[in-house]
């Protein structure tokens, strides 16, 4: 029995985030459209336009490869798989302990150098220049990550990401300064990781402004649908890493029972519309960067999160 | 049965086959036979190494050399590791020259040199005396420096010979001294005899110092790496493998014998210096390969990076040993070790598509290549393998053994030394940085080589590679990725290695269920790169089926998109330059004082403007250069005294006549 209840714990949570991902994604759209006040797509708009491209036909570019048509569904599924191991509602699913914070991060590397390829695929400028700019931002953006990753991993003495939602969940830490730090390292990295303003714009096609949307300008029908999903399932992603260490507040703890599981579905929506509703108003009320200047936004970010680490490493009192 | 007699005889068997390779590269035949002996050797002695790392240890003298000291062999736990990392590396290059080796020019210039390279690297870790060690090190260096001259009428590659000479007389010099010192005043050669005597902390300083130099230089480690780069590439591609991939691992193993095992307990300081010496090696290597746009040459610069981060963890273990952390000292040693063989693996790998391609086209130039994942399919899949283990990405092998090294940097934040504490993070900090940029970088190797539009006549003509390379290329990818989902087991092989070094070895990861690898206990941390190679196996097939049945399977071929410009000349894709640009302004303004001048042409002017980029060595500037200017100067000056008259000469003669009788005068 307990076993059954394991398995489909895991199972809701798999399917849980694919199903909520685009809704988080049709949410923040509908809400910066109306902050701009426009009236918006309908917040349902991501699942029919879903829909609208799985049904479609692929247009392919003539010397696309093998690896162009593959590479889709390897994004998606290795971003799903690491989106199912993040604890959502509750804390130690079945398979949580397959990959630590490290792994997620890798997996989500793992994705992004798939997606760097498929933009150099067919060979055209605007693929080129979004993978050239994509790995530029990520050779900053991944270090901050593990550096945030470590910090966070001294406080809770652990890199599972089920046992520091539990320890924070103790509160044990208090108030920390290497926290602090990660913290705000984690929000730039996890703006710059999901092409959002001000490092890219997720609505832009002006052509010299593109990262993301560049490299998957040639992308169309159910490989486009397979990408989209994976864009959306990333936003979801980070938006659970950040709520389960900084704010565990409602977590379920491991095998806490239905009810505390009902309690931590319920705070889990809370938390994504409050994360949705601050992504929203945050990109509405700035101003996309230059390229070049985002280096210098995200070296901020490194530095803060080794900063934290540091400190983890000379005192264990910050 | 002992395993130390098998593998001597494996390394007799190869002198006698480069003896008879001498005659035998005049025929046809000669290419096939050479590496068809050198696989079945290599594999027997394979087979021989893995016996040996589980048995134990077994010793061997005999009475060759200098007679008062003989020659003496052991195979233990750490030989064992290393020759199975020599041997796997040699037998598969065997197997792809098999066939890569026909379209060698000149084979006699090849043929004899392989097999004795390969029975001297196997020398050098069997080797249980400082006089065979040294022998058999500078037989190894011979040896492969006769390989890099292999094609000796490109300038480049005499260059690329000379300075590897140099340097590698350099590292041996260095090496002698080291065991000088270690032997003492009584001339206890033995590293039996060594190993228990422990050396006054001063002495062992130095002779840390002398090992980094001597073989710190060999493995590629900065500020010692500059031959490496043009070395490893002016030999055949798969002579390149085996010195990227694996000859740097006996440099690594000569390193750890000499500072783990003979030197007695670690410093922290120690530690501080190996941690400093790897983080720069690691990044510095990655933003050469990044800035690189021969294959070759990137694949090299890849190699240095590498070998930082195995110094990384070597770092750490001598950190946590100084300070009686047996356990952590285990955990990053098997780190290392494990990086160790994941390297050489998926380095021949890549080394051997890159020989693939330049069967094919003829060109190591990235920015004439472009497109061949149309022509040569399956090489380009087994490259992308390599590409993905090698910037440490889930699930494949170069990723398990860089997670083992972070678990180990996170293990004890609570090291007593400042310098640790400081030290310890920081690198952290440089292998997560250069993680990334080792990504970045196959994205720009991968994807301008294989990806895209041909950019030559060469590289659109390209015919895939034969058979008995792409057997070769084949069993390392699959290498990659069994290690890869299967750590554990590696790391359960590696326990006798740690055991015998630092006294401790990793929990055993085998008995885990699920085959999941946990490095100190489940709450802490944990990975199971088999479940998530199967979860991402299982849910990208059944999305794929589900869409391709349930929705719409239609496809259209159409030209590119582009935004509605789609340009069909191959100049308008992103070359490798160009592809590095950003990552060049934002690390290269720094390292390499990297600049960009735009040249417009007066206005009227029709001539196409030009942009020029200039990047500086920040090594060579520093360390070399300053050599280089003051031996060119003495003997600039110097050269003056090849003119002089006869009567100078006589005078010459005869003042040195007399200082050295004043000399002697005044000395009694």
């Amino acid at each position: 029995m307990a076993v059954i209840i394991a398995v489909a714990l895991q199972g809701t949570q798999m399917f849980l985030v694919l199903l909520l991902a685009p809704l988080l994604t049709g949410f923040v759209r509908k809400l910066k459209a109306r902050l701009q006040r426009r009236q918006g797509p309908p917040l349902l708009q991501p699942y029919l336009d879903l829909r609208r491209l799985l049904a479609k036909e692929v247009v392919l570019a003539e010397n696309a490869s093998w690896l162009f048509r593959v590479v889709p569904y390897l994004i998606f599924a290795v971003t799903w798989v690491a989106a199912a191991l993040v604890p959502t509602f509750a804390t130690g699913f079945l398979f949580s302990w397959s990959g630590d914070l490290i792994a997620i991060t890798a997996l989500l590397g793992s994705a992004r150098f798939l997606q760097a390829l498929a933009g150099l695929d067919v060979g055209t400028s605007f693929g080129g220049i979004g993978s050239s700019r994509e790995v530029m931002i990520a050779s900053l953006a991944e270090p901050a990550m593990l550096m945030i990753v470590f910090t966070v991993a001294l406080v809770a003495g652990s890199t599972q990401l089920s046992s520091i939602a539990n320890f924070m969940l103790s509160f044990e830490q208090g108030i920390r300064v290497s926290l602090a730090l990660a913290l705000i390292a984690l929000l730039v990295v996890a703006i710059a990781e999901n092409a959002r303003i001000p490092v890219d714009n997720p609505a832009t096609h002006l052509e010299l402004t593109m990262v993301h949307e560049a490299m998957v300008l040639e992308y169309s029908g159910r490989h486009l649908a397979m990408i989209e999903l994976a864009t959306a399932l990333k936003l979801l992603l980070y938006i659970s890493v950040i709520a389960c260490i900084f704010v565990p507040l409602g977590l379920g703890g491991d095998n806490a029972g239905l009810a505390r599981d009902a309690i931590g579905l319920g705070s889990y929506f809370v938390k994504l519309l409050v994360a949705g509703t601050m992504l929203a108003v945050f990109e509405t009320s700035i101003a996309k960067m230059r390229v070049f200047r985002v280096p210098n936004f995200l070296g901020a970010a490194l530095m803060l999160a080794l900063l934290g680490t540091l400190l983890m490493f000379v005192t264990r009192s910050f | 049965m002992t395993m130390a007699p098998v593998v001597l005889a494996c390394v007799a068997a190869l002198l006698a086959l480069a003896v008879a390779a001498v005659p035998a590269a005049r025929s046809k035949a000669g290419t096939p036979f050479v590496y068809g002996g050198s696989l079945a050797i290599s594999v027997v002695a394979l087979v021989a190494a893995l016996i040996g790392l589980a048995e134990g240890p077994s010793t061997l003298a005999l009475p060759l050399g200098l007679p008062w000291i003989g020659v003496h062999f052991r195979l233990d736990a750490l030989a064992g590791f290393f020759l199975v990392v020599v041997n796997l590396g040699a037998a598969v290059a065997s197997l792809f020259a098999i066939g890569y080796g026909r379209h060698e020019p000149e084979p006699a210039r090849v043929l004899p040199f392989y097999p004795a390279f390969l029975a001297a690297m196997n020398l050098v870790v069997l080797a249980d005396d400082a006089y065979t060690f040294l022998f058999a090190w500078e037989l190894m260096s011979l040896a492969s420096w006769a390989l890099v001259m292999a094609h000796h009428r490109d300038r480049d590659n005499a260059r690329a010979g000379y300075i590897y000479l140099v340097m590698a007389s350099f590292g041996t010099l260095a090496l002698l001294l080291a065991f000088g010192m270690l032997a003492g005043t009584a001339g206890g050669y033995l590293f039996s005899v060594i190993r228990v005597v422990n050396p006054p902390p001063g002495l062992a300083t130095l002779v840390l110092a002398l090992v980094l130099i001597g073989a710190g230089s060999k493995a590629g480690l900065v500020p010692l790496h500059v031959w490496l780069p043009l070395a490893h590439p002016a030999a055949p591609s798969h002579v390149s493998a085996l010195m990227s991939g694996v000859m740097t691992k006996v440099a690594v193993y000569g390193f750890v014998r000499i500072v783990f095992d003979l030197l007695g307990l670690p410093t922290w300081w120690s530690g501080v210096v190996v941690l400093l010496l790897g983080g720069v090696t690691a990044v510095l290597g990655v933003l050469y390969a990044l800035m690189e746009h021969d294959l070759k040459r990137l694949l090299a610069y890849h190699t240095v990076e590498n070998i930082g981060i195995i110094f990384i963890g070597l770092g750490l273990a001598l950190a946590f040993g100084a300070n009686g952390m047996a356990g952590g000292a285990a955990l990053a040693l098997t780190a290392a070790m494990f990086h160790v063989f994941n390297h050489s693996v998926f380095k021949s790998l890549l080394f051997f598509g890159a020989g693939a391609v330049l069967t094919a086209t003829g060109e190591r130039d990235m920015e004439h290549l472009g497109g061949l994942i149309h022509r040569m399919p399956l090489t380009s899949a087994l490259f992308l393998v390599g590409s993905v283990a090698i910037s440490a990405l889930p699930p494949l092998n170069g990723f398990a053994s860089e997670w083992l090294t972070f678990q180990a940097i996170l293990l004890r934040p609570d090291m007593p030394q400042w310098g640790l504490k400081i030290m310890v993070p920081t690198d952290g900090a440089l292998l997560a940085l250069s993680a990334a940029l080792a990504a970045a970088c196959f994205v720009k190797a991968f994807g301008i080589s294989f990806l895209g539009r041909a950019r030559t006549a060469a590289a659109a003509a390209a015919q895939e590679v034969d058979r008995f390379s792409l057997a070769a290329m084949f069993i390392l990818a699959a290498l990659c990725l069994l290690t890869g989902i299967l750590p554990g087991a590696v790391i359960d092989g590696l326990a006798p290695v740690a055991q015998s070094l630092v006294g401790e070895h990793m929990p055993t990861q085998l008995a885990v269920p699920w085959l999941s690898i946990v490095p100190i206990a489940t709450s802490r941390s944990s990975y199971n790169g088999l479940l998530i190679f199967l979860f991402i196996a299982a849910s990208s097939w059944i999305m794929a089926y589900a869409i391709h049945r349930f929705a719409s399977h239609a496809v259209r071929r159409s030209a590119a998109w582009d935004c509605g410009f789609p340009d069909p000349r191959p100049q308008t894709q992103y070359s490798a330059g160009s592809f590095a640009q950003p990552i060049r302004r934002v690390f290269g303004t720094v390292v390499f004082r990297s600049h960009e001048t735009v040249l417009m042409p007066p206005p009227g002017d029709m001539a196409p403007a030009r942009i020029e980029k200039s990047i500086r060595d920040p090594v060579w500037d520093v360390c070399y250069a300053p050599v280089e200017g003051a031996v060119s100067v003495i003997t600039e000056t110097l050269n003056h005294l090849q003119f002089l008259t006869i009567r100078r000469y006589l005078a010459f003669v005869f003042i040195a006549l007399v200082v050295l009788l004043l000399v002697l005068a005044i000395w009694q």
